[in-house]
């Protein structure tokens, strides 16, 4: 290949396609939620572990309406945020920002909703160390998992007001829209598995 | 899909899904305090989350459109969490001593 070929025609020839044909952006969010599955399942496998070791493992939830809230929240964030993603790709930059900001409301809403809940249980004696039911490895146990996706939550709203600010203003457009709303789909499926696993198989009967 | 007509059937298939999920998440909650071992309460509970699961990874994050970053996505992120099931089942040595060991 002559050097006129290299610089011109030839230039684009040599490039990597990019991965299964997805933008650059959009794969590294890809192995970010990749990553994060393994940080998640380290954690709820290491919590499968104590639950199944420990004796008498304490089931202090009676009320589960909270959670089912919080739940029916999160699932329909991740609608809102869909909605969001159609209306960007429309080219409705308007209703795409509002959907964004619903959006944000909504993980908002359930972040306050869990640390309501965390008060609750704190309220009744539980810290990371010890609480009045048990093992005092079940609180470690909670809020280190409850304690991450809660992280996990906050970071998915800023980056949502963030990312949506942005988009409206015109820096960002549809696909920076559609990564964050990766992530947040990404959050919403952790939740999935932290209700069965950390709740609702410790409901006291 | 940019078009009107796309966006609509977009926003219906979205809405068909999100019910779906919303109905296996209420399974679980049914299934929570219904009376059967723990042991087959976690079975199922964790079956309906990895449907769901399933559910959102197709619909809501479009793997169902990219058949390649599916299968990576899939095949990575599977081996991963069985390679970490040594680690949860070794646990039943806590309970019940190693196995083979008398």
């Amino acid at each position: 290949m002559s050097h006129a070929d290299m610089t011109m025609g030839g230039h684009s020839a040599m490039m990597e396609r990019p991965a299964f044909s997805v933008p650059a952006k959009k794969m590294a969010m890809w192995l970010f939620i990749i990553a994060d599955t393994a940080t998640f399942a380290g954690c709820l496998v290491a919590y499968g572990f104590l639950r199944n070791a420990t004796p008498n493992w304490p089931r202090p939830f009676h009320s589960i309406t909270n959670v089912a809230i919080m739940t029916f929240v999160l699932l329909t964030s991740s609608l809102t945020m869909l909605f969001a993603i159609d209306a960007a790709r429309a080219g409705d930059k308007a209703k795409a920002f509002n959907w964004t900001l619903i959006t944000a409301g909504a993980g908002a809403l359930f972040a306050l909703l869990h640390v309501r809940e965390w008060l609750g249980l704190i309220g009744d004696g539980m810290t990371l160390l010890k609480n009045p039911w048990g093992t005092g490895l079940f609180g470690a146990a909670f809020f280190s998992i409850t304690g991450l996706h809660l992280l996990h939550v906050t970071c998915g709203v800023i980056a949502l007001l963030a990312v949506g600010l942005r988009y409206r203003g015109g820096r960002y457009n549809a696909d920076d829209l559609e990564i964050t709303g990766l992530y947040w789909h990404f959050v919403d499926l952790v939740w999935m598995f932290v209700v069965p696993l950390v709740y609702l198989l410790n409901v006291g009967h | 899909m940019t078009t009107a007509a796309g966006q609509k059937s977009n926003a219906g298939r979205y809405v068909m899904v999100y019910v779906c999920m919303l109905a296996i998440a209420a399974l679980q909650f049914v299934i929570a305090y219904s009376n059967i071992t723990g042991e087959q309460m976690f079975a199922r509970m964790l079956f309906l989350a990895v449907v769901e699961a399933a559910l959102a990874l197709l619909f809501f994050m479009h793997l169902s459109e990219n058949h390649g970053l599916l299968w990576f996505v899939v095949v990575f992120t599977v081996f991963v969490l069985l390679a970490m099931q040594y680690g949860w089942t070794d646990s039943f040595r806590e309970l019940l001593g190693a196995p083979w060991a008398t």
